[in-house]
């Protein structure tokens, strides 16, 4: 340690020994201060422009990121978009075609209805009643001008035969209307059948209507996509957290799932590849061997799932040809009912190795009581079965919200790390304002520590500039 | 699909293989030790229930050995049971069953020898233990520690336990004990000395064998 009394010039008097180094301090200083301001400066410079270089590119990666993941996202959107669309137009095809292969036949009974109408109702018009004969006649008879009682009895015989035409023709005329009444009720199922006809034609046109409403504001969206509008980009960005949320949430529920159908057998699996081998330190290979087994049944289901066109993780999967994509998915199933064979008949296991250790207990402990074993303790290994049974094909839906997940994970970590690097940017920033300003400060510190000399240079400046001493010259003037 | 396959056979390839690594590092072994002279021929029903307390303990790929200390214990022939339990725990609870019908037939038996060679008996366990390969490896010795060598029998030398747990249960006082205590004291500090510089990694002593049973095995 060094002693301070050797900086002392007059070890005797350490005040005046003070005040002399004080005095050589403050003219070294002084003589320093302006290579001293130079050098704050340019530090301060250096850290500032630094940062502001720093800051400048952090908010430019944010801006191109921003960019690429707006482009993703809109792309993204579109995709979706694209396959709503294609499934309305999928729907109305399906519509339209059902209903044009329909058409003929409809149109032909439709026309058959039409022309039996016709017909009936041609038929069903009234024949005028023939014009009276007799009329003539009896003018003939009015004109003979003598014959006695002949007119007379003419007129008689023409009443008789009048009353027995008229009588005829009133029963005719009856019948006449008797069928015609008959040809109307005819009709009436003709009619109905009519009108059920177009009342189902009208039910499909409200149906088309309903579909053709849906694709219209699935193009809306389409078009707002392709314009590329903040609002939509917004919404997407808000879709995806949202999918996000409710996807992870779906996730977590799984993974619970498949942590008890990990509980599950575990036990089982040690009786296949042994209970005391193990990978690491602390990791058992049948603990391993049954997390396989889990992640093989979700592998399955993910495969299915994707040959079903349900999700899409894999393009090569969805546009491989029908027939193999069916295969596939045969492939998928097959192995993901084996797993789920193999699951429950270790559940099965797990209960009889769990059974035999608790037998064994009861024989090594002396005292313990031996325990009845009734039909309800059949219970729980019926249960454990069916889940190892029922647990894979649960499983095997987690490609869903996993599908959901990664998709979603994209524009959340895209959204996250423009804010991060947005935020690096602006903190960056401040820093070098900050370090730009305490540069100014650092050199008034320093112009502190050596008032005196500054004072004196200040005096001497003016007394030179202006002998009367009347304005003084500006204090700090040298920098 | 091929691609799957192929992952799929390489996965478990990979894990059968893994399979077939060390597992004994990870496996313990006790040899116990039971004192059959005098008045501890009386204590067998305790030495019984210790039996079965580390036969519900151990598990699939640990060993357990029980030998009797007689006049001189450092043969085979004292073994009264040894079985490295199978990695299969279904097979590994039959061998157990089977070792405890062992042990109780033994404990039917008459017992009591004329001397006690806790040292011969340390150096056959030592000798199962390192044969075991296992990673922990215990020595139970059920006795009053009190070493008494019939004539012509040495055991005066160093003897090599490295690596190895000695856990001294039920040491029962003796009626000289009870007069002078540190004969009692000594008695202990001597084997424990006595083992330590034989290389034993831990000295234990368990005389509650109501509440203080764990302490017989070392927890993984």
């Amino acid at each position: 340690m060094i002693d301070w009394h050797s900086w002392l010039l007059w070890p005797d008097n350490v005040a005046l020994s003070a005040l002399a180094l004080g005095v050589l301090v403050m003219l070294f200083l002084y003589a320093a201060r302006l290579p001293m301001h130079g050098v704050i400066h340019s530090v301060g410079h250096l850290v500032s422009q630094s940062t502001r270089f720093l800051s400048r590119w952090l908010t430019l990666s944010a801006e191109n990121l921003r960019v690429r993941n707006q482009a993703v996202l809109l792309a993204h959107g579109q995709e979706s978009a694209v396959t709503l669309i294609e499934r309305e137009f999928e729907r109305v095809g399906n519509i339209v075609r059902d209903d044009m292969q329909e058409y003929p036949a409809l149109q032909r009974k439709l026309m058959e209805e039409v022309t039996r109408i016709e017909e009936d109702y041609r038929r069903c018009g009234e024949v005028p009643p023939p014009p009276p004969e007799w009329v003539s006649a009896l003018e003939s008879v009015s004109q003979i001008k003598s014959g006695g009682d002949m007119p007379r009895k003419l007129l008689e015989d023409i009443n008789k035969s009048i009353q027995k035409i008229h009588d005829k023709t009133v029963a005719e005329y009856r019948r006449a209307y008797e069928d015609r009444h008959k040809i109307l009720k005819g009709i009436q199922p003709a009619w109905r059948s009519v009108d059920k006809l177009m009342g189902d034609i009208d039910k499909k046109m409200v149906t088309l209507q309903g579909n053709a409403r849906q694709i219209d504001g699935h193009m809306a969206k389409f078009e707002a996509l392709r314009a590329k509008d903040d609002k939509t980009e917004h919404a997407l960005t808000m879709s995806a957290f949202v999918q996000f949320g409710i996807s992870a949430l779906v996730m977590l529920i799984a993974m619970g799932g498949a942590f008890i159908n990990y509980k599950l057998i575990a036990l089982p699996m040690s009786e296949m590849v042994g209970a005391s081998d193990y990978i690491t330190n602390s990791l058992k290979t049948s603990d391993v061997a049954a997390l396989v087994i889990i992640l093989m049944e979700a592998s399955m289901g993910l495969f299915l799932l994707e040959s079903l066109r349900i999700t899409q993780l894999f393009p090569k999967i969805a546009s491989m040809d029908d027939r193999m994509r069916h295969r596939l998915m045969l492939a998928s199933l097959i192995f993901l009912i084996i797993l789920a064979g193999i699951e429950s008949s270790l559940a099965l296991m797990r209960d009889m190795l769990i059974a035999d250790k608790a037998s064994l207990m009861r024989d090594l402990a002396t005292n313990a009581v031996a325990v009845e074993e009734g039909w309800f303790t059949r219970i729980p290994m019926a249960g454990q079965m069916i889940m190892g049974f029922v647990l894979p094909f649960a499983l095997a839906f987690v490609a869903i919200p996993l599908e959901s997940t990664v998709h979603s994970l994209r524009t959340v970590i895209g959204v996250l790390l423009v804010q991060t690097l947005r935020g690096a940017a602006f903190l960056i920033r401040f820093t070098g304002v900050l370090f730009k300003r305490f540069a100014k400060v650092l050199e008034l510190i320093y112009d502190l520590t050596i008032v005196i000399p500054l004072l004196l240079e200040k005096w001497v400046l003016a007394l030179s500039s202006n002998p009367s001493g009347k304005e003084p010259a500006k204090y700090g003037s040298t920098s | 699909m091929k691609r799957a396959l192929l992952v799929v056979i390489v996965l478990f390839g990979s894990l059968f293989m893994s399979a077939c690594g060390d597992s004994r590092m990870h496996s313990q072994a006790v040899y116990m030790l039971v004192d059959t002279s005098g008045t501890y021929a009386q204590e067998m029903n305790k030495a019984t229930r210790i039996i079965n307390y580390l036969l519900a303990s151990l598990n699939s790929g640990d060993s357990l050995a029980v030998a009797k200390v007689e006049t001189r214990s450092f043969t085979e022939k004292d073994i009264i049971a040894k079985a490295t339990f199978d990695k299969r725990p279904s097979q590994a609870t039959t061998q157990k069953r089977a070792f405890k019908a062992k042990i109780e037939e033994f404990a039917r038996q008459p017992l009591g020898s004329a001397f006690t060679d806790i040292t011969g008996g340390l150096i056959q366990g030592a000798e199962y233990l390192n044969e075991t390969q296992a990673g922990i490896k215990t020595i139970v010795i059920f006795s009053d520690m009190q070493e008494e060598l019939g004539k012509g029998t040495v055991r005066d030398f160093p003897i090599k336990l490295d690596g190895i747990r000695i856990v001294a249960l039920n040491v029962t006082k003796l009626r000289t004990d009870n007069a002078d205590p540190r004969l009692y004291l000594d008695r202990l500090a001597r084997w424990e000395g006595r083992v330590r510089k034989a290389g034993a990694v831990e000295w234990v002593m368990v005389n509650d064998l109501e509440n203080n049973m764990e302490s017989i095995l070392n927890a993984r």
